[in-house]
């Protein structure tokens, strides 16, 4: 590949940090001196921060910041804690359903219970009266020996 | 002995001479690159840096940088310099960082960003008494502020011009917009700036 000698130019360029004026093309966009000379403050300000970060030594095998370490550590424990805390929950809500659902069967059986003996009374109470009813009816056939009964009870 | 035909001698010796034409090819565009490499792997950190405000991220964003243009190197025709070139693979490279973030964002929900009034101490002391230092001082942290608070795209093309010095037609190449539009953007983000300083003049 040929390399364009726009961009030879530009690597000399970028070697030798002769990059124009900046004062010059501030001056067109701003014509504000203090505005111009934040702006150039800032701009050596972001140069010297890149500049410190880019140089400064680094290892091979380079360790996890600390800092990030540490939010890891903490985001796991509360990731932990979460998640036992929504088992713990699962598990009461899961007990107190089971509850619930044992007192309502046992009050359905106590229902149940309750209605059968009811049935059971009102069908005693039933046989009772037809019985009381058949023992006071006298058939047609007896009916004179029936008043007979009556009148001798009355001497 | 067995006699080889002077016509495949030649066909052997053309194909020998192809193959070291293709390797010296390769090595010298592997020496461009390299090149290219120690010359821009400084400014794009730092545009980064800037946009970013994170150092592991902007490390992490040059590489990919470098990684995505050493896979397109044969491609790059010179039609730009190769600075804007790569200037335009990192904007894409950080639009698509901040693009699966937004997708992404129960993976972290604080980044390790520099906080601005932080990213703001790192001026030279040069010869101005303490006070000035100070007032300027804060005014940087003032603008990294006004930064802060840019449209992505504003804070792209302010750092291109007033942190990289480009040019706004190289912006423009740069950044895949036409001149008015950088313009635009750039007269915002001068506003915003303007308007983050106007408390403190």
């Amino acid at each position: 590949m040929i390399f364009d000698p726009k961009t030879t130019k530009e690597l000399e360029d970028a070697k030798i940090g002769a990059t124009g004026d900046l004062q010059g093309l501030m001056q067109d966009r701003t014509g504000d001196p203090t505005l111009q000379n934040t702006l150039r403050d800032f701009r050596m300000s972001v140069h010297a921060w890149s500049d410190a970060v880019y140089n400064r030594p680094r290892s091979v095998l380079g360790m996890a910041p600390k800092h990030r370490a540490w939010h890891r550590a903490t985001a796991w424990a509360l990731g932990c804690v979460l998640a036992a805390g929504v088992a713990a929950g699962g598990i009461h809500e899961l007990n107190h359903q089971q509850q619930l659902a044992r007192a309502t069967a046992l009050r359905e059986a106590e229902n149940q219970r309750q209605l059968a003996e009811k049935h059971t009374r009102e069908a005693e109470d039933l046989l009772a009266k037809v019985d009381s009813d058949i023992s006071r009816q006298v058939p047609n056939a007896m009916e004179p020996l029936a008043q007979l009964m009556a009148e001798d009870e009355s001497k | 002995m067995l006699a080889i035909p002077a016509s495949t001698r030649v066909m052997a010796a053309g194909t020998t001479l192809e193959s070291m034409a293709m390797a010296t090819a390769e090595k010298n565009a592997a020496q461009d690159f390299s090149d290219v490499v120690a010359a821009f792997r400084p400014q794009i950190f730092r545009f980064l840096l800037a946009s970013t405000r994170d150092v592991d991220l902007a490390e992490t964003l040059t590489q990919d940088c470098f990684l995505k243009a050493h896979r397109h190197w044969a491609s790059f025709r010179g039609e730009s310099t190769a600075m804007t070139w790569l200037m335009r693979i990192a904007i894409n490279l950080q639009k698509d960082h901040w693009r699966n973030r937004r997708l992404q964002f129960w993976r972290q929900t604080r980044t390790n960003s520099v906080d601005a009034a932080e990213a703001g101490d790192w001026l030279m002391s040069g010869e101005s008494s303490p006070e000035q230092q100070l007032l300027a001082r804060e005014r940087v942290g003032r603008v990294w502020q006004a930064v802060e608070g840019l449209s992505e795209r504003q804070r792209t093309v302010f750092l291109l011009r007033f942190v990289e010095e480009m040019e706004i037609a190289e912006i423009g190449r740069a950044t895949g917009l036409n001149e008015g539009t950088v313009k635009a953007h750039l007269s915002r983000a001068l506003g915003r700036v303007r308007v983050e300083l106007g408390g403190k003049r």
